[in-house]
């Protein structure tokens, strides 16, 4: 129960179920299910970008290029759908995966053969990626008449009572969920944020194991890309512009730290969905989408503010047994 | 000294000189940089080299630069401010909020100076005070400012700012050389002095170098990130003034991405990311180039979206080079 009590994701639920009841105590509408199930739907791609940020931020990097990534990935998609209709989605989906790793793993190895900071390397492929979709696109729109129907209506079947789109990100999550915690590359991105001169002893290769996080989260971008595109049927330059932040706000709102290490698939899971619901919430609580904004700063202060706690009275106890211990 | 070269036992000094050469060259290398854009800028546009193509060159960037010496030092330190495009949002909207109340043009700088300063202060508060890391507290400040914006402004915007403001964004001190211009040479010039010739910068790379032994050896390491922190802010600030002047109105989408052009000014400018090192005369050589780069490619009707691709190209680039460099001489030592 004590052990209940300090985990953070526990609190970051409570705050989420805290907001809902709040907001459906004036709006009972609010918290219907298929409201509900339309907010996990509208949050879904962004739960999983926050999941590959996260596994870039547990080695000690950060990806800013991932909605770069994302735009460009999309214009791809979208353009080669409204060239060639008669491509099968799954295999467009299948390529759009592979042009956001390659994209990523460009981020990588700069990382890890020439160990420039990921800060700095992500910084210039942000606007590199961006840039680039405007020479594909010649900064022209690809629009809903250009995309096949299919392209449109795949994320928006349904199976089993979920839109597929929610079936992505569980799948998404799912797979993150293995990958984190039951194979030894999940937990070498842990040992590389922990303590990176401690892995290299273990016989972790630091630079491929940080290599391996971009291609990851590059592959991650590009999923969204195609979901991103198809669900809101518009593929511009100005795609997911400036979305990078929220992603890195919903990492560290789920208790991902900045400094690397700590981090689990459910905190960022609902670090996104918190952000998700108080977006939802605040048109039906008559809050201009205005607020949103800085509300999600104010979200990510607190956020960290909570976390240092956690982290530093973490610290002491440690030392506290330690002392015992002699 | 002398005590040392009598005994004819010379310690190299590894702290200074591989740094002082290193950023020398890295300075000239800058310089040739910059000299070949301007010379493929002359070759490439007849409209270039003209005065007032020159003058109007400068506004690419001064606003940006002015930040930019702010930030080296805060890079120098190992800290980083993303939040300074949303302090120039929040205090342009506060400015215009304050022009509605009819306030005249001294309390209108006034007004976004100080809001400059204010938010700067509340991010060193954040990473002094209650020691967070300080790229996650000005991402969330970065949010809050501008959002505070939007959330005064909407889809709302600002305009008819008094005349005699607009001076400070249009105006010309003599022919061709704007204020902007002047006051960007006299901020490069006191931040050159600050950080090269004072105890203060000297502290300043100590805390980047090693902050725990600064601390120790009586280094006041939270007060000079603080002080750097407002130091920023007030930077931001004043190029808040300087763009509503330029511009004449305030939208919440103003400076929209400035963040990223200061910091790649900075580490193109030879300062480390990692910080401890770095120079004032390396950043206001890469403002330069950034605004000879843009400004050449605007003059080839180049779209802006597509000269990024060159900044961000730019800033790898320069950065993987010498690494590059040292990696193939290293194979061949």
């Amino acid at each position: 129960m004590n052990r209940l009590l300090k985990n953070r994701e526990i609190w970051l639920g409570l705050a989420i179920v805290a907001v809902v009841i709040a907001v459906t105590l004036r709006f009972p509408r609010f918290s219907q299910p298929g409201n509900l199930l339309t907010i996990l739907n509208d949050t879904s791609i962004l739960m999983m970008l926050a999941l590959g940020q996260m596994v870039v931020i547990l080695t000690r990097s950060i990806d800013l290029s991932m909605a770069s990534n994302l735009a460009l990935t999309g214009m791809i998609v979208a353009m080669v759908n409204a060239a060639f209709p008669f491509i099968p989605i799954p295999l467009l989906i299948a390529g759009c995966v592979v042009v956001g790793a390659a994209l990523g793993a460009f981020n990588g190895i700069l990382v890890w053969k020439l160990d420039i900071p990921p800060i700095v390397v992500t910084l210039g492929t942000l606007t590199i990626f961006r840039g680039l979709v405007f020479v594909i696109s010649g900064g022209s729109w690809v629009n809903a008449a250009q995309m096949s129907p299919e392209f449109i209506q795949l994320q928006r079947g349904a199976f089993l009572g979920l839109p597929n789109l929610t079936w992505f990100a569980i799948v998404v999550a799912a797979l993150f969920f293995v990958l984190m915690t039951s194979t030894p590359i999940g937990r070498g991105f842990y040992a590389i944020g922990v303590n990176p001169t401690a892995s290299v002893y273990t016989g972790i290769n630091v630079g491929r194991t940080k290599f391996l996080a971009f291609v990851i989260s590059g592959a991650v971008s590009g999923l969204a890309g195609y979901l991103w595109i198809s669900r809101y049927v518009i593929a511009s330059v100005e795609v997911a512009s400036g979305y990078e932040l929220t992603i890195i706000a919903a990492c560290v709102i789920g208790g991902v730290s900045i400094a690397g290490g700590i981090g689990t698939v459910a905190g960022a899971l609902l670090g996104a969905l918190f952000l998700g619901v108080v977006n939802n919430a605040l048109p039906v609580i008559g809050v201009s989408p205005f607020w949103q904004m800085a509300i999600s700063g104010a979200a990510i202060l607190l956020a960290v503010v909570l976390n240092a706690r956690g982290e530093r009275s973490k610290g002491r106890i440690i030392l506290k047994k330690a002392e015992v211990a002699s | 000294m002398t005590d040392i070269s009598a005994t004819g036992r010379r310690l190299p000094n590894r702290l200074d000189n591989p740094l002082k050469s290193a950023a020398l060259s890295w300075e000239s290398l800058l310089v040739l940089v910059a000299l070949g854009i301007f010379i493929a800028n002359s070759f490439a546009s007849p409209y270039f080299l003209n005065a007032w193509s020159l003058s109007d060159l400068t506004f690419n960037f001064t606003e940006k630069a002015l930040i930019a010496l702010a930030m080296a030092l805060v890079i120098i330190t190992g800290e980083i401010d993303l939040s300074v495009a949303s302090i120039i949002a929040l205090a342009s909207t506060l400015m215009g909020l304050a022009l509605q109340y009819g306030a005249d043009t001294p309390t209108l700088v006034a007004v976004g100076v100080g809001v400059g300063i204010l938010c700067g202060a509340f991010n060193g508060f954040l990473v002094t005070g209650l020691k967070l890391p300080s790229i996650v507290v000005t991402i969330g400040t970065m949010s809050l400012f501008r959002g505070v914006a939007y959330i005064v402004l909407g889809d709302q915007s600002f305009k008819g700012y008094p005349k005699d403001f607009s001076w400070f964004g249009q105006g010309y001190v003599w022919w061709v050389i704007s204020f902007e211009l002047v006051l960007f040479l006299v901020a490069a010039v006191i931040f050159y002095v600050l950080l090269h010739h004072t105890n203060f910068g000297r502290r300043v790379f100590a805390i980047g170098n090693n902050a725990t032994a600064a601390q120790f050896s009586g280094v006041r390491v939270d007060r000079i990130k603080f002080v750097l922190f407002c130091l920023t802010g007030l930077m931001s600030g004043i190029a808040s003034v300087l763009l509503t002047a330029r511009l004449g109105s305030t939208r919440p989408s103003i400076a929209q991405g400035f963040e990223l052009e200061v910091i790649t000014m900075v580490v193109l400018g030879g300062v480390s990311i990692l910080g401890g090192a770095g120079s004032i005369i390396g950043v206001v050589l890469a403002a330069l180039i950034i605004g000879l780069v843009t400004f050449g490619l605007g003059l080839l009707n180049v779209p802006g979206i597509v000269m990024s691709i060159f900044t961000g190209s730019l800033l790898i680039v320069v950065i993987a080079l010498p690494i590059l460099w040292r990696m193939w001489k290293a194979k061949r030592a």
